[in-house]
């Protein structure tokens, strides 16, 4: 899941200021379920707006071209005569909706992790999309990006009592963690085993995957 | 066969002495003056001196620069810290190449303190390489003349590559496993983070013991009462033993200041020359590293103290 936090309301009036007719596009998908853009969101935001809102829609995933283009076909002369676009999705589906309307975007939310959702209020990043992952190594704990620092050879000397320096030793190792998985598992020698670098050009952005 | 000795420290273990280490860290300045100030209280105590690298990720003058500066003004050879914190792998063999020129043989690796710990906590932190790959790196530079894509380095690379253990880390096993991750990889040598408590450090060395490293203890000095008090409240895992705070505060009550200052250095100097003394009678450390950075001038005691 793409977890995503709404910005400030200030920040969202500062942006929408300048224009008169507003359409509101919410996601269907990620964004519902981190209740930041859904249609309850969605409408919530239209009543903070007023009479600037000419039309909303909830997109069931505005990543995905084709569905945009779905969801939108009905709303296409409201979105003609909008001057600019609120989206409450992630980047990537505000990008989306940039590339198919040629409109004016304003993000409504901060995209912040790829991760998990406990319940709504707790999510926890789980995936760096390092293009690399190691997980049937490190008993299923990324090292990646549950580690603060990232190490594929850990810990560090800031873990203490099994926590990690960065959260002021509040938050557990990823390092301990994964040491408590391998050994449950019997797989200690992976733990000791030697991770050469990890080759960053994987990540070189921007990334495309096109396979025909 | 064991590697050819290139730095004093690596010289003076090899022939089988028990040497001690000293800190200096550079400040937030634009000058030597500290540096070098630093350097002369500790030359002639100490066989080489740590220069540390941006501790606690705050930005200071540079680790490289300031042991450069120490070994050529005041003819102390460092042990240049270097974190991977703020540089990649290209930044890294730079910095070490130039290390290397400029007659640097010792540089610690170091992960580094978090960036949420800094003084610019919006900095981005790095973390191409960690300590074991840091190794790695630096070994291949030496043994092989390469880099790690295997790129030819003009010149031989004469650098000894320690790392940090740490005694205190809980749960201890995890800390030995990467300790013995970092050793195969080809570490020279071994420092560790500040230990109090002799039997702990024993025990530490126990763990260690299969592996023909030069390992040496970190202890610190406390110029007070307060200092203890601090590390005991505030650094994780670290316990400072409850008699020691007690003598030091006892020391404190003393009113003359130059007498008080002087029962301190008692204290310090009674404390850790036992430590030092049960450590050379009973483990196989090969020295003791004195992190003593505001404290420099009980350096010269503690090591008279023990070398009668």
């Amino acid at each position: 899941m793409i977890i995503t936090k709404s910005k400030v309301p200030e920040k969202i009036l500062e942006m929408t200021k300048p224009y008169k007719r507003i359409f509101i596009v919410g996601c269907g998908t990620c964004s519902t379920a981190c209740q930041t853009g859904g249609e309850e969101q969605v409408k919530e935001m239209a009543e903070r707006l007023g009479v600037k809102v000419i039309g909303k829609a909830v997109v069931e995933s505005p990543c995905d071209l084709r569905l945009v283009k779905r969801d939108l076909g009905g709303s296409r002369q409201l979105l003609e005569e909008a001057d600019a676009l609120l989206i409450l999705s992630c980047g990537a589906g505000a990008q989306a909706l940039a590339e198919h309307t040629g409109k004016i975007i304003i993000p409504g939310l901060d995209t912040v992790f790829v991760g998990e959702i406990e319940r709504i209020g707790r999510f926890y990043e789980r995936c760096r999309a390092c293009a690399d992952c190691v997980i049937y190594e490190t008993g299923g704990i990324c090292p990646v990006v549950r580690c603060s620092k990232g190490l594929l050879n850990g810990p560090c000397g800031g873990m203490a009592n099994g926590k990690c320096e960065a959260s002021g030793h509040t938050r557990d190792c990823a390092w301990v963690l994964i040491y408590n998985a391998l050994k449950k598992q019997g797989r200690l020698d992976l733990f000791a085993k030697f991770r050469p670098p990890m080759d960053r050009s994987k990540k070189a952005q921007p990334q495309e995957v096109v396979n025909r | 066969m064991p590697r050819e000795a290139y730095s004093e420290l690596m010289k003076a273990i090899a022939a089988g002495k028990f040497v001690f280490t000293g800190e200096i860290q550079p400040k937030k300045a634009a000058h030597f003056d500290d540096v070098i100030r630093v350097a002369k209280v500790l030359k002639g105590h100490v066989v080489a001196c740590n220069v540390t690298d941006n501790p606690r990720a705050h930005a200071y003058l540079s680790s490289l620069s300031a042991a450069h500066i120490i070994q050529r003004e005041v003819g102390m050879e460092a042990i240049c810290q270097m974190t991977v914190r703020d540089r990649n792998r290209l930044a890294l063999l730079s910095e070490l190449l130039g290390a290397a020129a400029l007659g640097i043989r010792n540089v610690l690796t170091m992960s580094g303190d978090h960036t949420s710990l800094s003084d610019n906590p919006g900095a981005m932190p790095v973390y191409d390489l960690d300590t074991a790959q840091f190794v790695y790196m630096v070994r291949r530079m030496v043994d092989e003349g390469v880099d790690l894509e295997g790129n030819k380095i003009e010149g031989k690379v004469k650098l000894h590559v320690g790392i940090v253990g740490n005694p205190n880390a809980d749960p201890l096993e995890v800390e030995l496993l990467k300790i013995e991750r970092k050793l195969k990889v080809g570490a020279d040598f071994m420092q560790t983070q500040v230990v109090f408590d002799v039997e702990k450090a024993k025990g530490f060395l126990r763990g260690v013991r299969g592996y023909p490293v030069p390992i040496l203890l970190g202890i610190l000095p406390c110029r007070s009462y307060g200092v203890a008090e601090f590390i005991a409240k505030n650094a994780p895992g670290m316990s400072v033993p409850e008699d020691f705070m007690e003598e030091l505060r006892k020391a404190e009550e003393v009113e003359d200041n130059s007498r008080r200052k002087s029962r301190i250095e008692d204290v310090n100097v009674r404390y850790f020359a036992d430590f030092i003394r049960e450590v050379k009678r009973t483990t196989h450390a090969s020295g003791i590293h004195i992190m003593a950075v505001g404290y420099e001038g009980v350096v010269k005691a503690l090591v008279e103290s023990v070398s009668k």
